[in-house]
Order: C-alpha cells, then structure tokens, then sequence
C-alpha cells in the first residue's frame, strides 16, 4: 500500500481530528455546525448524484420540507427533540417516495426537470402553509434535550452533530460499498444490461433516492434545531443548486469530497465580507465590495469555472492524478 | 348576472383572456427551449435569465438612451441572441459530446452569475416600463375591459411562434436543422456547417427568449430576478409537452396558460403550483410528455 491508496484514510482521520479540536481552536461552533449540515446534506445529495448518475435539482425540498416540520414539532407541538428529527427525516422520506416514484422513470436532464418541478410544489406550499410563516420563516424553534442532555450549549451541540455527521457519513460510505451499492453503480454504468441479469432498476435507483431522501432530511432537521430557525430559503430552488455545486467543487462520486465542497464553500460565504473588501482595497474598484450581499453570484461564476475547468472536483482530481486506479473508488 | 358552476361569466372570460397571454409567453419559452434542445440535446436553465435581459435591455435602452421601445423591440432580442451565441461559442461548445447534465448545470451557474451581476447594479426592486403610447389605451371587450397593448403582446407572441414553426418545419434552413436533430454526423458529412448551425440555433432560441422578455417588460414589473421562477414553470410545461415537436411546445404552453388562468377562478391557493401538478399526473400516464417520443 502506497502512501497514495492510504492518502483518503489519513485526510480522513485528520479532518476528524480536526473536526474534534476545532471548538477550542477558537472556531465559532455555529460556523462549524453549520459547515457539518451542508456537509451532511452534500453527502446525501451524493449518495444519489454520484451513484446512479442522476443529478436532482429537487434536493432542496427534502431538506427544507424536514426542516419545517421537525421545527413545528418543536415549537408548536412540544415534541421533544429526537422525536422532531426524526418526525423531519420521516416528512423527507415521504416527500422523496412521491418525487423519486415520479422522477426514477426518466433520464438524465429529464430527471434533473422532474425534480426541480417537484420541489417547487413543495416551495409554494412552504410559501403559503400559515405554520411555516411565510416570508417571515419559523422562529424560536427550542433545541430541547437528548436523553437528557441539555442542548442548549452551543459546544454541546457541536459535538452531538459531530456524532450525527460521522455516524451518517460512515453509514453512507457503507451503503455505497454494499451489495446494494455496487448493484445501483452497475445500473449507472449499464442499465439495460443491469436490468438483463435481472435486477430492476428503478427499483433501486428509488431506494437510492430514498436514503438519500432521508439523510438530506436529517440534515435539514439538525439545521433547523441547530439555529432555531427556518426560512424559505432551505427549500428554494437555490439551496438545491447550492447543494449541486458543493458536491461538484468537492468531486461528484467520492467519499470526502462533499465534506471538502461543504467546508470550503461555507467558508468562502463566510469571509466574503473580507475578501470584497480585500478585492476592493487592492483594484480600488468599489463594484467589489457589492459581492458581500451577492454570494449567490459567486457560486454562479465558481460553478461555471467548475463545469468548465474542473469537472472532477478537489478529491477527483487527486484520484485522476494521484489516486489508486479507477476501480476503486476512493 | 350569468354564471358557469357558480363563477360569473365575465370573470371567467376575464382569467381566460390572461391566461391565453401567459400562455402565449410561456409557449414561446417553451418553443425557445425546445429548439435548443432538439438540435444539441441541452437544456438552457439560462433561458429565464434571457428573458429577464431582454426586459432589462428594453427598460435600458429607454432609461439610458431614450430609445422607444419599437427600437427594444428589434434591438434588445439582438443583443441577447448575440449573447447566447457568445455563451454556446466559448462555453457551451467546449462541453460537447458529453453528459448533457453539464450543459444544465453550467447554464444554472450562468443564471445565478447573470441575475447576481444586474441585482449588483440594479437592486431587486422592479422598475414599471410603460408601453408604446400607440398601444397605450384599453379595449373594452364587452366582458372586461382589456388594455391594447395585452392584445398586442398576445398577438406577437402567436406570431413569433407561428414564424418559429414556418421557419423549422416549411424552409431549407429549417430542414437542415430537422436534419440535424435526426443525425448531426450525416448532415456534416453532406457537407453542411454544423457547429454553426448549432450556435445560431442557440442565438436564436435566446434571441426568442429576449424577444418574450421586451414583450413581457410592460406587463410585469422589470427586474432582476423575473425570469428565474417562471423558467421553471417552463421547465414542467416542457416536460409535459415532450421534447419532440415544436407544435407541441406551442399547443402546451397555450393549454398551460389558459389552464393556469381557470385554476385562479376555481381553486386559486393552487393556481401557482398547477402545472407542477399537472406535470406529476402526465408523467404517471405518458413519461416521455404528451407530444413527445421516447428516446
């Protein structure tokens, strides 16, 4: 074993380690919570995007919908919290059984139509529904207890969403490597031949849809418990075509790469502040200092350079260069 | 006073007339994308953006260069048909030949670019944009008193529509580009310019799409962000009509608009989501769309 097979393993670990420390490295844990929510959610929206092919620009949907509800669960109807999360991933499942029965049965951009349609159902009914708030979101949603354990620290959550994030992260890394894993992956390479030795298909491109469904859920639902809040911006069009590019920045199809896309993508909004102002300083051209309150326009032009340029992502292209052959996927 | 299940009859006839206009809107959407796609199997999520250029161009052109909009009319879809030939010429074409979902996604990261660079410039908040004075007044109809220029914008509309059809389906042009939708690699060896035809294709579908925006600037308010709800609502007409012919495109976004206009009688908390329904429901009985053929 080279240094190049281990090379995941130890970014692996070390993201981990990283991961752990990071509180008491002065990073704010919200920021880090936050980080680990779309991470979860990339991951998720991975597990369909870079195994059957199919990319769904309805993603936002599944996420925002279980947001919403573990939220109303919380505040209006005084669920304690795992009963919410779990209330959130079951509403994403239900959402995802409709559009991924709906959606498995085309291709390609097909598919990528289908459900982005899908998911605007779902956005006009957030719109108007009065639980959800409206233009005004949900607010005040209580963080409540986990077996007890007051959630109200922001250091205790960030370790209970450390666990979620690594618990879900390993359970994916294990579906994709399973039987069931390496049947779907055999659908996207071969369909008709797949369908041949007698599996079908868009039997297990829905189950796929569905775990993705449902940890997509999870992540909206621990987004919403984390910040106590929900807003239509989870299940706008925009958060399914930011989930898209965090995954593609961070490589379409491998383990680490949507964690990679997530931390890096965050951040990047994060300082944006700083950088315009930098950009600003630097060229003296005040347009620059715009781009703060316009991030959505920076994903654009990262996501254009990236489909034109950088279509593998980080981890793909140090597979492509570095990486162990092809065949397995790193 | 009449009335048909209940709903009195002007107001019926009232949502009718609305919808057919946004249904015309919405077929020549539709009839841009489809164009785009039959010949490079590419769908421009852009083309919500293409639209809102061409609104924004025309309320330019008056703002800054106190050009009419007759001018906008002629210019603004020009400029934008130039721009999508810019965009298929340096960025759409180095995506050749491989998985389509990469022109998809490289045309939504060009919108969120697009909207992001007017809403620096212009804010979110929509300007009015007055229409010609000619087309200034209203009609009175008998049921509801319409303003002449809805008359007119549905009218250019069917026209360019119908133009779009002569010109694909009656001429040389337009058999080539059939051509090439059935076999590009036969029509290059015949000795015709594909790569060209390809990329003034795309100008045009854009430039059909600019057109659509100056048509819609003084109906709906101008702003940044005005294509980018309805291109999906493009999208589902598109998926219930099927990719395969052009009529097809016209005759659902016409149903879908007239369709749309009765659900805001009937049932109006729905009216926003019901050709996403109606999309749901074509897709369970005829996956490939209503006009379309299974690839």
């Amino acid at each position: 074993m080279s240094w190049r097979h281990q090379a995941p393993l130890y970014l692996t670990w070390l993201l981990l380690l990283l991961a752990i420390v990071a509180p008491w490295l002065g990073m704010y844990p919200v920021l880090g919570m936050r980080m680990m929510c779309f991470a979860l959610f990339a991951c998720a929206f991975n597990l369909m995007a870079g195994y059957t092919g199919l990319i769904s620009f309805g993603h936002a949907a599944l996420f925002g919908g279980a947001g919403y509800l573990t939220g109303l669960a919380l505040t209006s109807w005084g669920w304690p919290t795992p009963a919410g999360i779990a209330l959130g991933i079951f509403t994403a499942l239900a959402i995802g059984l409709v559009m991924g029965m709906l959606a498995v049965r085309r291709y390609g951009i097909y598919f990528s139509m289908v459900t982005l349609a899908l998911a605007q159902i779902v956005y006009f009914y957030c719109l108007q529904a009065n639980f959800t708030g409206g233009e005004d979101g949900l607010q005040g949603i209580p963080r409540g207890t986990l077996f007890g354990l007051s959630l109200q620290s922001d250091r205790v959550m960030y370790y209970v969403m450390l666990v979620v994030f690594v618990a879900s992260w390993w359970f994916i890394r294990r579906i994709v490597r399973s039987p069931f894993g390496q049947i779907v992956q055999a659908v996207r390479e071969n369909e008709p031949r797949a369908i041949s030795l007698g599996y079908r298909a868009n039997r297990y491109k829905l189950g796929m849809f569905l775990l993705s469904a449902g940890f997509a859920g999870l992540a909206g639902a621990m987004k919403a418990v984390i910040m106590g809040f929900e807003t239509l911006t989870d299940v706008h069009w925009s958060t399914s075509g930011m989930v898209i590019l965090l995954t593609l920045v961070g490589g379409l199809g491998t383990d680490l790469g949507p964690i990679l896309g997530a931390v890096l993508i965050t951040v990047l909004e994060e300082k944006m502040g700083t950088i315009s102002r930098f950009l600003e300083h630097i060229t003296g051209i005040q347009w620059f200092a715009s781009l703060n309150d316009n991030v959505s326009m920076v994903n654009g032009a990262i996501f254009v350079l990236c489909v034109l340029l950088f279509r593998r992502g980080i981890v793909g292209t140090f597979n492509a260069r570095w990486g162990p052959a092809p065949a397995a996927s790193g | 006073m009449a009335e048909i299940f209940g709903i009195p009859v002007p107001l019926l006839l009232g949502q009718l007339m609305l919808g057919l206009m946004n249904g015309a809107f919405y077929a020549m959407l539709s009839l841009g994308l489809a164009v785009i796609f039959g010949l490079m199997d590419e769908v421009n999520f852009a083309h919500g953006a293409f639209f809102m250029m061409g609104a924004m161009f025309a309320w330019m052109g008056g703002q800054y260069f106190h050009l009419g909009f007759w001018w906008m009319l002629l210019l603004a879809p020009l400029a934008v048909g130039l721009f999508g030939l810019l965009v298929e010429r340096l960025m759409l074409r180095r995506l050749r030949g491989m998985d389509p979902i990469y022109g998809l996604l490289l045309t939504f990261g060009l919108t969120l670019l697009i909207e992001g660079l007017f809403r620096t410039f212009f804010g979110v908040a929509g300007s009015p944009y007055n229409p010609p004075a000619l087309l200034g007044g209203t009609l009175n109809l008998g049921f509801m008193y319409l303003p002449t220029y809805y008359v007119f914008a549905m009218a250019a509309s069917l026209a360019a529509c119908f133009g779009t059809w002569f010109l694909i389906e009656r001429t040389k042009l337009g058999s080539y580009l059939r051509a090439g939708t059935e076999n590009p690699a036969l029509v290059q060896a015949f000795g015709i310019n594909f790569p060209l035809l390809v990329m003034l294709t795309f100008a045009f579908g854009s430039a059909l799409a600019g057109l659509a925006g100056v048509l819609a600037a003084p109906i709906i308010q101008v702003s940044p962000l005005m294509g980018s709800n309805l291109i999906i609502v493009v999208f589902a007409i598109v998926v219930i009509g099927g990719m395969g012919s052009v009529m097809g495109a016209i005759v659902s976004g016409l149903a879908l608009g007239v369709i749309e206009g009765l659900t805001k009688v009937f049932y109006a908390p729905i009216s926003s989501t019901v050709v996403f329904i109606l999309m749901a429901l074509v897709l369970t009985v005829r996956p490939a769309g209503l006009f379309g053929k299974e690839k």
